[in-house]
């Protein structure tokens, strides 16, 4: 068990590491992020401010703490057309995966979490300063809300990567999925909560996205790490994301073996 | 031609179960729009433990194809192929702790890390414990010379570099079968004698079994003891490299430089002349080793010529196979 974990653990660290040599990459991402939190901030606000009341619960420090908890999450969990496995299966390099006496999906997976933890902590933390400099912010106040939303962050990004692998996957049926991933990133990113809180959504939107892992990636864990749900009602969250990553996990383990059977590399 | 019959494992000692046994393997290609391609058609064999076997063919003749298959990465249409006695389709994780594999085209690195942390990585892949992993680590850069290139991204080496790196990569968990598909492609002689080097050493020293394909005659003359050419899918040849010259001839070619614009050497005994540049001042000329020397060929022509320089291109693998083909057909 402990060599198995190790496995993981260096896996993920190459992932950490393999983000941090791109400093100028790191940088711009800061700042982009900084400039879409103000612009998001500035319109979620508006919105409360202009109704004239809380929205859904939400009043203008909530909404504004919203959108920044959500930029902090950004980086780290994935809904934007990763291809990295649709490629490789495309040029044949999956070969090289499948010839590790390990799964794929969760070599990949542990890379993805050491990728997401140095953008948590390299893009995401500054995100709180601004934030709180900006439109304000607020936090979680128990110990136990405060481990919840850490792990309701971890989980966000194994539910966004597993989801994103199974898309990839389609590459061992398909030529093209560009298309399929940009389809995927759209309803991710609006099901998950980017935009808008998914308790803002009408009430069928609401239903629709509660059927779907999305909400998962980005409004759990803000709920959480900002003080929005606490006690009961957090553990029921984090729950229903260990459901999914089960889910999503079972389904990549398969997708992958049938996939394999599929395969076929081209060339040399 | 027939193919020979598959040779006895050992003369003495009791015959071991083979390292690869291929029957009836076959595997057709669906491509829309166009008649179904079979890649690799009804190939059976057996490699025994301990065995190099160059695997040659030209190129789509189904080299790839067989190794895949062998590999775990392609399902067969028919027919079956075990590997270190496993099925790879199903057992593909306990095989790829038993067999190293190096896809000169592909690579099982990590690019933008350095190319130290790529052997942590799979050290810890494979589970292998930290004082193993070190030991085998410091062994394989030390005979592969690849000391320098540890702390360097992998993206930054040169295709020497990778290609030693990929091989220390796929043996670093010290697999009882390496099969390699195209090692030497690219390379310059100085890499290509630094690899040759180690993997006779390799296999000197553990019995590693080599399975490898190539266009180049001399990772065969060096590495090989065994033969198989493949041919639209089907076994041509199986045999020593020695059978395979004496079958179809390994014709070398001298290719000399005059010291001035000279007519045709044509009538020096045992070659034939194949062709000039720049008006005769470099010619090429063609002989069998077994009907003469290149010794003997540089006389006759010293005697009608001044040499200024020469070289002997040896035998091409295409040209082998293409040989074995038309003696087949």
């Amino acid at each position: 068990m402990r060599a198995y974990l190790r496995t993981y653990w260096l896996l993920a660290r190459a992932g950490f590491r393999r983000q941090a040599t791109y400093r100028m990459a790191l940088a711009a991402g800061i700042f982009t992020n900084s400039v879409f939190g103000v612009v998001r901030a500035s319109i979620l606000v508006g919105a409360v401010t202009g109704a004239g009341a809380a929205v859904a619960g939400y009043d203008a420090l909530a909404v504004s703490s919203y959108a920044w908890w959500g930029q902090v999450l950004l980086g780290s969990v994935s809904m934007w057309g990763w291809s990295e496995v649709a490629d490789r299966v495309r040029t044949g390099d999956i070969a090289a995966d499948f010839l590790r006496p390990v799964p794929p999906y969760l070599t990949y997976l542990a890379v993805d979490l050491g990728r997401a933890a140095l953008a948590l902590l390299a893009r995401g933390a500054p995100m709180l300063l601004i934030g709180a400099l900006y439109s304000g912010i607020t936090f979680a106040t128990g110990a136990v809300e405060w481990v919840l939303g850490l792990t309701a962050v971890a989980l966000a990004v194994a539910v966004g990567f597993l989801g994103n692998y199974l898309v990839n996957c389609a590459a061992f049926w398909l030529v093209e999925i560009r298309g399929l991933l940009m389809a995927y990133s759209v309803v991710a990113t609006l099901l998950a909560g980017l935009y808008v809180p998914v308790h803002w959504f009408p009430e069928w939107l609401r239903i629709v996205a509660a059927a779907t892992p999305f909400p998962s990636l980005i409004q759990t864990p803000i709920d959480i790490l900002s003080g929005y749900a606490a006690g009961p009602a957090a553990v029921r969250a984090v729950a229903v994301q260990v459901g999914w990553v089960l889910a999503l996990g079972v389904a990549g383990a398969l997708a992958t073996a049938a996939g394999r059977r599929r395969l076929e590399v081209q060339g040399g | 031609m027939s193919v020979e019959p598959v040779r006895p494992v050992s003369a003495s000692g009791p015959v071991s179960a083979p390292i690869v046994a291929v029957e009836g393997l076959t595997r057709v290609f669906r491509r829309r729009g166009a008649p179904a391609l079979t890649a690799v058609d009804a190939m059976t064999f057996r490699i025994a433990p301990g065995e190099a076997v160059g695997y040659i063919g030209a190129n789509g003749a189904g080299k790839s194809t067989t190794i895949k298959m062998l590999t775990g990465i392609l399902a067969p249409t028919s027919g079956t192929a075990r590997t270190v006695g496993l099925d790879p389709m199903r057992d593909r994780r306990e095989l790829a702790r038993r067999v190293g594999v190096v896809f000169g085209q592909r690579s099982q690195l990590w690019w933008d890390l350095p190319l130290r942390e790529s052997f942590d990585l799979l050290a810890a892949i494979h589970r292998l414990d930290r004082l193993r992993a070190t030991r085998r680590t410091g062994q394989l850069v030390e005979l592969l010379d690849l000391g320098p290139t540890l702390a360097q991204p992998v993206r930054s080496l040169s295709l020497g570099q990778r290609m030693r790196a990929e091989v220390a990569a796929a043996l670093l968990h010290e697999p009882e079968l390496v099969i390699l598909d195209e090692p030497t492609i690219g390379l310059d002689v100085l890499s290509k004698a630094r690899l040759r080097e180690f993997l006779i050493q390799t296999r000197r020293e553990h019995g590693t079994t080599l399975l490898l394909t190539t266009h180049d005659m001399g990772d065969i003359e060096r590495l090989c003891d065994r033969v198989l050419v493949v041919d639209h899918g089907r076994l041509a040849f199986d045999g020593t490299l020695a059978g395979l010259a004496g079958t179809v001839g390994a014709r070398r070619v001298l290719v000399v430089d005059l010291d001035r614009p000279s007519e045709p050497l044509h009538g020096i005994p045992h070659t034939q002349w194949l062709g000039a540049e720049g008006e005769g001042v470099r010619q090429r000329l063609a002989f069998d080793p077994a009907d003469t020397t290149a010794a003997a060929v540089l006389a006759a022509v010293s005697e009608r010529v001044t040499l200024r320089d020469l070289s002997i291109e040896e035998p091409d693998i295409e040209d082998v196979v293409r040989r074995i083909y038309s003696a087949s057909s």
